[in-house]
């Protein structure tokens, strides 16, 4: 039986993993090899990083550093963050991501999904998108949650599977950062118009939110970011709750 | 040494890194002196099946692997690479493999039959063990889970060594004749159960 994913998210600018994660007995963890190994050992299921980076020329710190977490680290990485074009998609994946993760690039080129998913496979083409409610509906919002699109976000993720794409991170903008539960509701609305795999974000503020996500909309993996950097939740204590109550997770020896 | 075969199918920096970080020494090649040289070779592959197939042909090293593991040589395919040990995919029609071991790949999506299990099967899901004797599983429990990501698979069959139920479907993760073996799965991507894997694999080929 495929498990439920628990994935943990790391923004990297300039090549280190910002401000914002504190894990206890390592003081100021800002090399991302050792993040990643921290969480690997934890038995996260997969690691997004998100490129922060403000310009061109340190996009090539962001690729190097994945090469040395993908060296080292054996599980599937995740990559987003200013993937406008097929050679982004080539580059990152060149360093050892399995997939990636694009949200305003196919906001602004809806048939970069298409060729991205021709030219390496809909496995590795991850949709990612920031999801408002407004006016008793689902807004599309790109440019990490600031430019509203006008365009409706289901009909959106509807598109994407027509398009190519091969997983749909779905975040949620009222929830993010609440620490008051995933937004259920909306998670099921994309569900109803898409048979893709689907990631949810946005909410999560302690182990039940998970549970509750996985026992009521049907979504494959959860996914958080400073309630483990802090270790508010530890992703041990995480999965053994889900797995005592009879969600399927994968459990490191 | 352990050969990596280059024929030109997919991306192989992270099963490259994978046998570095067990410190096995590998090589990626698709020359037949090299791989006759290693002491036991893996046949990775991302991609469709016709694609690899051909590419495999027209390098002339459908014949070179046939050879080598005709004479005990230790071959281990990866993912599509595990399916081209097989005598044919019904993965876009009708396609020949490698005929190393006999059984047929199809479309996962026959066989699922439930809406909750899409295709592909991305993700971790666990192993269960029905060979425990093949070697590359000394280590391996049940319910260790391990990452797939595919389409069409080998049902569960007299090769299976370790399989992974997929709604109705069982699908073979792990299958072995001799000195060819196979996983369905990404060892390489599959944390300490994968590498444990690549190590044993590795470990009794030297």
């Amino acid at each position: 039986m495929l498990t439920k994913r628990i994935i943990p998210c790391l923004d990297i600018r300039d090549g280190r993993v910002v401000k914002g994660v504190n894990f206890e007995g390592i003081r100021d963890v800002s090399d991302p090899v050792e993040a990643a190994a921290y969480y690997n050992a934890q038995g996260v299921d997969e690691l997004v990083f998100y490129d922060i980076t403000a310009t061109f020329e340190n996009r090539g710190l962001f690729t190097d550093l994945l090469r040395r977490v993908a060296s080292q680290i054996f599980i599937p990485l995740t990559v987003g963050g200013g993937i406008n074009s097929l050679d982004d998609f080539g580059r990152v994946l060149g360093c050892g991501a399995d997939k990636v993760s694009v949200n305003s690039g196919a906001v602004k080129n809806p048939g970069l999904i298409e060729q991205a998913a021709r030219k390496y496979g809909d496995q590795c083409v991850v949709l990612s998108m920031d999801i408002k409610r407004m006016d008793g509906g689902f807004r599309l919002f790109s440019a990490g949650g600031r430019t509203d699109t006008g365009l409706d976000a289901i009909e959106w993720a509807r598109q994407a599977g027509e398009r190519g794409a091969g997983e749909l991170v779905v975040n949620s903008i009222d929830t993010d950062g609440v620490r008051n539960g995933f937004d259920i509701e909306m998670l099921n609305a994309v569900r109803a118009v898409s048979s893709l795999p689907i990631v949810a974000s946005g909410g999560a503020g302690n182990k039940e939110h998970f549970l509750e996500l996985f026992e009521n909309a049907d979504v494959d993996a959860g996914l958080a970011a400073s309630i483990f950097h802090f270790r508010e939740l530890e992703i041990p204590v995480l999965k053994a709750y889900l797995a005592k109550h009879g969600m399927p997770v994968r459990e490191v020896r | 040494m352990i050969a990596i075969v280059d024929y030109g199918v997919g991306n192989l920096f992270s099963l490259r890194c994978s046998l570095e970080y067990i410190g096995q020494e590998c090589l990626v090649t698709g020359d037949p002196i090299e791989l006759d040289r290693a002491d036991a070779v893996i046949l990775p592959g991302v991609g469709a099946f016709e694609d690899a197939a051909n590419k495999l042909r027209n390098k002339g090293l459908d014949v070179v692997l046939k050879e080598l593991a005709g004479r005990g040589k230790p071959l281990l395919g990866i993912c599509l690479g595990m399916q081209l040990l097989f005598e044919q995919s019904r993965e876009y029609g009708v396609h020949r493999g490698l005929g190393l071991l006999e059984g047929e790949i199809v479309p996962l999506l026959e066989d699922v039959d439930d809406p909750a299990c899409r295709i592909p099967q991305i993700g971790w899901n666990t192993l269960e063990i029905a060979d425990k004797s093949c070697p590359v599983l000394s280590g391996v429990a049940n319910g260790d889970a391990v990452y797939y990501v595919h389409s069409y698979y080998l049902p569960k069959g007299r090769l299976t060594a370790a399989w992974s139920g997929y709604g109705k479907a069982k699908v073979s993760g792990v299958v072995q004749k001799g000195n060819v073996m196979g996983t369905q799965f990404h060892p390489e991507k599959s944390g300490e159960v994968g590498l444990k894997i690549l190590r044993t694999f590795c470990g009794h080929s030297q």
